[in-house]
């Protein structure tokens, strides 16, 4: 029953913040401060892990094909393909999800329990689609820019780790990569990525919009955030996958 | 003038307010007190909107408030200033961002504009060289200012204060009261001031209500504040030795 009860209350949420934006000049500006804050801000963590994730990647796939019926190129191929398909969309957005769902959470959560909400509503400005709305429009948005260079990044981590350890030559790897290519893998991709940037911002954000209490009550609604739209990441991913690649 | 008729509102199983009904005159500081936790606040969030209500109804200058959609209350609420208990100011705007929020949101003044009525309204509360401080740099009182700032850019016909004094030393505590009451007078807008310090009746109580319990338990003014005979009053208001001290014999 409890889980209905949120759910229920998810979705009138979602259709307050929807409502008709009161001044887009201002949600415009709010949106370009989110493209920052939320993603050239987390460019750095996405660059770092990318990087160290494809070169795992590769090592590991390296010395998985012992067998010498598998030529060597599979490794960059396999690499790519684990990349695009799985680590680059799903396991960056769960990372994005705890570093921005909790920032969005904690965000709303301080300003409800300091009345700056309030503050919002009495002057007669619909605070949900003012608060929320520009958040999810920008990680819709910029998200899928950071899986991309995730992507890049951590195929030439994998080209770094590959070639540097001696397990494959440039050539081997290179001509891996562009084996077997198709782009509807990239737009499945992009589509879960798009997918996954709306559940971050819209459960953290329900998160933090309903926090009662202090500061305490704050760090709870910052961390439920995370742990919910992480589950949710999860189960969509699942979903998704069945209907655009089965 | 402000109505709020017959208000009770719960929260749960337990009664918050009961059978409220307060009238808040124009051009005077009125004033809504009691303990804590008796329902003062609740009240105030009531009359503006932020909680709904079982029964009853308010009326901003005979409109009936409580009954308007959300796009109704709107004309209304640009009418309406509040400040609140924390101040309320937005942490990721200056001071002078947050009075020309409402400005920017709501009129469509040029940034030139707005910037001069922003420094008029920080002006108008003694004011000055705040403009590009954050919420974070500025102590209590100006923060209290501040918000009192914004409450005013719109000219509002209505100010709503929730305990205004609170965490503040006497002397700003005062300077705070001041303001309000010539504010007040200056724009002639109906005012209502949530608290529970004294010193404020006496200042500016021009109408006071204690609220008890969830329900109106008198109401009257500063000079017959101190010769009510009601028990539970009398406790609240006599409850310092400097308040025994004005006690009449």
């Amino acid at each position: 029953m409890k889980i209905l009860y949120h759910f229920g209350r998810y979705l009138n949420l979602l259709l307050k913040v929807f409502k008709q934006p009161e001044k887009r000049a201002v949600y415009r500006r709010q949106f370009m401060i989110e493209i920052d804050n939320l993603g050239y801000a987390s460019a750095g963590i996405v660059a770092i892990i990318s990087v160290f994730m494809g070169a795992v990647l590769t090592i590991q796939m390296a010395f998985n094909i012992d067998s010498p019926l598998v030529p060597l190129y599979t490794i960059g191929f396999a690499t790519r393909q684990s990349i695009v398909l799985e680590f680059a969309p799903t396991i960056i957005s769960l990372i994005l999800c705890g570093k921005v769902g909790s920032r969005i959470a904690s965000e709303i959560g301080t300003m409800r329990v300091t009345e700056q909400i309030d503050a919002l509503e009495v002057m007669g400005i619909n605070s949900a689609s003012f608060l929320i709305l520009p958040k999810i429009m920008a990680a819709m948005f910029v998200f899928p820019f950071l899986i991309m260079m995730s992507m890049v990044l951590g195929v030439a981590g994998g080209w770094f780790a590959g070639t540097t350890t001696g397990l494959i030559s440039s050539y081997g790897y290179v001509y891996g990569i562009q084996s077997f290519f198709h782009m509807y893998d990239i737009w499945y991709a992009l589509t879960k990525t798009v997918v996954f940037a709306f559940i971050i911002t819209s459960v953290s954000a329900y998160h933090g919009y309903y926090t009662k209490g202090g500061a305490l009550e704050v760090g709870n609604a910052s961390t439920s955030g995370v742990v919910y739209s992480s589950i949710a990441i999860i189960f969509a991913n699942l979903i998704l996958t069945q209907l655009l690649l089965a | 003038m402000i109505e709020g008729i017959n208000i009770t509102k719960r929260f749960g199983d337990r009664i918050v307010l009961e059978n409220v009904t307060v009238r808040f005159d124009k051009g005077k500081t009125n004033l809504i007190i009691g303990q804590s936790g008796m329902g003062k606040t609740v009240l105030l969030k009531c009359l503006v909107g932020l909680f709904d209500f079982e029964q009853g109804e308010v009326f901003y200058d005979n409109r009936l408030f409580s009954k308007m959609s959300f796009t109704e209350k709107k004309s209304i609420r640009k009418e309406i200033g509040m400040l609140f208990q924390g101040g309320a100011l937005f942490d990721s705007m200056t001071a002078e961002q947050n009075v020309m929020f409402p400005l920017t949101m709501f009129t469509t003044m040029l940034p030139d504009e707005k910037r001069d009525r922003a420094n008029f309204c920080l002006s108008r509360v003694n004011l000055e060289n705040v403009n590009d401080m954050l919420p974070s740099e500025l102590s209590g009182g100006m923060k209290k200012r501040v918000a009192i700032a914004r409450a005013i850019a719109l000219n509002p016909q209505y100010l709503f204060c929730d305990e205004p004094n609170s965490g503040l030393d006497p002397q700003t505590a005062n300077l705070i009261d001041e303001l309000i009451k010539e504010i007040t007078l200056e724009y002639d807008i109906t005012t209502v001031v949530v608290t529970h310090d004294m010193n404020s009746v006496l200042e500016i109580g021009q109408k006071v209500y204690f609220i008890y319990k969830g329900k109106l338990w008198w109401e009257g003014d500063r000079d017959n504040i101190l010769h009510t005979v009601n028990p539970e009053l009398k406790a609240f208001v006599f409850n310092s030795e400097l308040t025994r001290r004005l006690k009449p014999v």
